[in-house]
């Protein structure tokens, strides 16, 4: 193969990887078909539905407009590292399941990863805000509600607060 | 007896695999040696193909093999994709080739395939081919295409006319209610759609198996039955000899994925060349181009009225935009025809429907299907009647809406499965007038004015709709209880999100006293359950859930029988739960069903009852004898910036009858999800095309899809007039949160402006440009 390639390291859900990859590879066919991580979705690979969105350095990042060679030497976590390694999900996992905020499930990763960066910034949102968050995701099933009141539960719950915000 | 789970609000059974990123959409199967195709497409709208070469992508890293539509028989693929719902009143039913021979019909169109190591080298060598196109004159616009104005080419060269079909439809004299008219409102409409845009887009891999002959075939599709038979008509195969399966996990379909595709048959006619698993994901470029679109209608109506506002007749014709193929016949336009009526009391009726080809990517029903468009124009008719009237909106629609007594009432149309139209339940004026209570509709003058004093422009707008649903011919169930114990519901049903493993497991778990988490629903699987139909138009709770209803039924009596006969008591003083038969209250006796179900099959040497057949199963196909019809009312509370032209939803509110509720959280995610699109037709989606048919929206920078903070939280009022069509007493609930919120949202955004002089709204969606224009503000260029 004429491709130009690099050897790159990176972390993810926890786990060190050291791949070669061609220049043009995306992170999110890395993850999919290089790692088998296959959670990560693409809805558009224009950067607009957020479905394929990861955390990059704890960041919130579209893994289908970054290169997987800009992601040399980061911590990536996708939907699969959202959860404990003894299988516990996370609140803002169990708040999707209790509030009907997901149908299909295809943008469901993409929310959940951003929703995650979200209430690590703001634990504490109002509606309007939690709503505001979830903006950059597009969702075709469920028309949002959901989403919404699972970000507001989860949030409340991480605050030790229980049902209820 | 009484129901525990239907009616209830049970977990989803999908979602712990799908919240931990565990799902298998088609994708995510990754067979050992699989292949990646890419498709060379026509950037033409309309050209004659002159010549391929494709010399060059062959030798190119990767490649593997390069197919061109002379490739074909060696292929050994012969024909068009099938017209899947043929009518007689197509004129030209012309489907789309697996690769096109000489005449391209749309943008986006494939000439050529690669299969490749991955699918970046295919794309590289896709783009290498170099196709000679001659350019014929492409046809954009749908009233072009009907020869208004100046006219334009035909969309198929062949075809000096680009008429598809001709829809008739009506009843009763139109001219008397005319003549008699003490009030006529006319009227044209330009209604546009644009696409369901599910999140995943189409995706097929198909694995050709040397061996056994077979090849498997894994599709984002609706319709894995329709899949098969395609592929066995299109292969040249026999039935056993081709497998579908559309995958558990589908993100999201909303009609287009129920249409079979060009990509389908090549993908499974290369792998069965090249004896090696075949796969192709869609983009979402491609997905603008070449899924299919709901887009125009353009109608030209009017309406009679007495002089109280009683309507009289309607009558008037319609062009509909099939775009280059019928890949879906003309269902969309025959279902608009059919539903203008709506709700009301119409005496007589005459609509005259001529479907258009253009050279643009095909249109087949998009959520809604037709209905929207057609509760459009008969709303804003009614606003408008009621503005001339000086009527109150309501009190027209009060005026006009057929009542519950008047139950069941027969349009005197032909629904689009051949059955009279005939409204089977509910109480409409009921629904309006709940759907009115709960926005405080009375006092809303009140708020209009408070906020013209602050400088705002608030308007309120609602829309009625009826919608059939649960359309035949079937969906059948098989239900199972295995030898260890596990029960199965296996259905042709194929899901993208619908909950069919849940509701579906309720409706099982009522009759056999079991939770629903312990049953297994499979679904979407021609080798599993050999007949089906598909999942679309909102029909799979009334059929497969009937369907599970009475196979559960049907083995719920056998169990009974078998353990009745076993402990020689009656059936009648046995209960089943937690996975058991016994005698009520005494759980100590009795079998465990996997006991009864080792049973049912015998043993060897000793004969089965006379009558009986081996095993704890049953299959049922529910059989509807026509539609059955669900119900709603919208009403929106708006905002409207007369400086930007922008429009704030500020209240939501919507009354829907589905019938019998078999999981209410499920029924409230589909009505506010079908909201959704319901407000993306209103104000955002428009699927645009230039004057040379090229697509001009073909990404989501140009094409907006409703976001979070577009989409109003939907305050429900839910109201139940069970159906007497079928045992459950259930309607579908798909669609009513989209068919009447364009109209909602365009009335709200008429009263507004009112004051401001704007003029009648008759088109959708309204962006920010439309409604300055309509102001007068803007010297309208962009958009």
């Amino acid at each position: 193969m004429s491709e130009e390639t690099h050897a790159i390291r990176l972390r993810v859900n926890g786990e060190d990887h050291e791949v070669t990859v061609p220049v043009r590879l995306t992170l999110a066919d890395l993850l999919r078909t290089r790692l088998s991580l296959t959670g990560t979705h693409l809805g558009c690979e224009h950067g607009v539905c957020g479905a394929c969105t990861v955390l990059v350095d704890g960041a919130s990042a579209r893994s289908c407009l970054i290169l997987a060679v800009q992601a040399d030497g980061t911590e990536v976590t996708t939907v699969e590292g959202l959860a404990e390694p003894d299988g516990t999900m996370s609140p803002i996992q169990r708040a999707f399941m209790e509030h009907h905020a997901l149908q299909c499930g295809y943008c469901t990763p993409g929310f959940l990863t951003s929703i995650t960066e979200f209430l690590r910034e703001n634990p504490d949102p109002t509606r309007q805000e939690a709503t505001e968050a979830v903006s950059g995701n597009i969702c075709r099933c469920t028309g949002y509600s959901g989403i919404v009141d699972a970000t507001l539960a989860a949030a409340a719950e991480m605050r030790g607060e229980g049902a209820g915000a | 007896m009484t129901t525990r789970f239907v009616g209830s609000r049970v977990s989803r059974k999908e979602d712990p695999a799908l919240v931990t990123g565990a799902g298998r959409y088609v994708d995510d199967h990754v067979p050992s040696g699989t292949l990646h195709a890419a498709f060379t497409r026509s950037p033409f709208a309309h050209a004659r193909v002159r010549s391929i070469d494709t010399s060059a992508a062959r030798s190119m890293p990767g490649v593997r093999a390069v197919f061109t539509a002379a490739d074909l028989a060696d292929l050994g693929v012969s024909g068009r994709l099938p017209l899947l719902v043929p009518n007689p009143a197509i004129l030209h039913p012309i489907t789309q080739e697996p690769l096109v021979s000489e005449e391209v019909g749309f943008v986006g169109e494939a000439v050529a395939m690669v299969v490749a190591d991955d699918r970046y080298l295919a794309e590289d060598a896709a783009d290498a081919i170099r196709v000679e196109y001659e350019e014929l004159p492409a046809v954009s616009d749908l009233r072009l295409s009907a020869g208004d104005g100046e006219g334009a080419g035909p969309a198929h060269a062949d075809r000096p006319d680009n008429v598809a079909a001709r829809i008739r439809v009506g009843y009763g004299d139109t001219d008397a209610a005319f003549a008699d008219a003490a009030h006529t409102v006319r009227q044209t409409f330009t209604v546009h759609r644009g696409t369901a845009h599910p999140m995943e887009g189409r995706a097929v891999l198909a694995e050709f198996d040397r061996m056994s002959g077979r090849v498997v075939v894994r599709s984002a599709t609706q319709t894995p039955h329709l899949v098969k038979r395609s592929l066995v008509e299109t292969l040249g195969m026999d039935e056993d000899s081709v497998r579908v399966i559309a995958p558990a996990d589908v993100g999201g379909g909303f009609g287009p994925k129920l249409i079979v595709y060009p990509e389908e048959i090549m993908a499974a006619a290369a792998s069965r060349h090249l004896e090696v698993p075949v796969k192709w994901i869609e983009d979402r470029r491609e997905h603008f181009m070449t899924t299919t679109h709901e887009r125009d209608q353009y109608y030209e109506v009017e309406a009679a009225f007495a002089e109280d506002g009683a309507l009289l007749g309607i009558r008037g014709t319609m062009l509909h935009d099939t775009g280059a193929y019928l890949p879906w016949g003309i269902i969309s336009p025959y279902i608009s025809s059919t539903t203008l009526p709506g709700p009301y009391v119409v005496p007589s009726y005459k609509l005259a429907v001529d479907v258009m080809f253009t050279n643009t990517t095909p249109t087949s029903p998009v959520r809604g299907a037709g209905r929207p468009q057609a509760v459009f124009v008969m709303e804003r008719l009614l606003d408008e009647a009621a503005d001339l009237i000086g009527m109150d909106r309501a009190d027209i629609r009060m005026r006009n809406l057929i009542t519950a007594d008047q139950m069941p009432y027969s349009v005197g149309l032909t629904f689009r499965d051949g059955s009279p139209v005939v409204y089977d339940s509910g109480d409409y004026p009921a629904t309006l007038r709940a759907a009115l209570d709960k926005a405080d509709y009375d006092t809303f003058p009140e708020r209009q004015r408070a906020a013209m004093a602050e400088g705002r422009s608030i308007g309120i707008g609602f829309a009625c709709y009826v919608e059939g649903t649960g359309l035949g011919p079937f969906e059948g169930a098989t239900v199972q209880i295995q030898k260890t114990g596990d029960i199965v519901v296996t259905t042709g049903a194929a899901p993208q999100g619908q909950s069919h493993q849940t509701t579906l497991a309720q409706i099982c778990a009522d009759q056999l006293g079991v939770e629903p988490e312990r049953i297994t629903v499979v679904t979407g699987d021609t080798d599993r359950f050999p007949h089906g139909i598909g999942t679309l138009a909102s029909r799979i709770g009334v059929n497969a859930g009937n369907s599970v209803h009475m196979a559960a039924t049907d083995v719920r009596g056998r169990v009974l029988r078998l353990a009745g006969d076993l402990l020689e008591v009656s059936p009648d003083d046995l209960e089943l739960s937690g996975g058991r038969v016994h005698v009520k209250g005494d759980e100590t006796t009795g079998y465990a069903f996997g006991e009864l179900a080792r049973m049912a099959v015998g043993v060897p040497g000793f004969a089965l009852k006379a009558g009986e057949t081996p095993g704890l199963d049953a299959t049922a196909y529910f059989l509807p004898t026509q539609a059955t019809y669900a119900h709603g009312a919208h009403v929106a509370e708006v905002e409207v910036d007369v400086e930007t032209g922008r429009v704030t939803i500020l209240r939501y509110i919507i009354a829907h009858d589905c019938g019998n509720v078999i999981n209410p959280t499920v029924v409230d995610g589909q009505i506010q999800g079908g909201l959704a699109h319901g407000i993306g037709n209103a104000l955002y989606e428009r699927m645009q095309y230039d004057a040379v048919a090229q697509p001009i929206t073909t990404h989501f920078g140009d094409y907006l899809l409703p976001l979070s903070t577009d989409v109003p939280v939907a305050e429900i009022v839910h109201l139940e007039s069970p159906t007497p069509l079928n045992p459950l007493g259930v309607k579908g609930a798909g669609e009513g949160g989209t068919i009447p919120a364009a109209a909602t949202v365009v009335s709200a955004v008429e009263d507004a402006l009112r004051s401001h002089g704007a003029p009648r709204f008759t088109s959708h969606p309204l962006s920010p440009f439309d409604v300055l224009t309509a102001l007068g503000t803007f010297d309208g260029a962009a958009a």
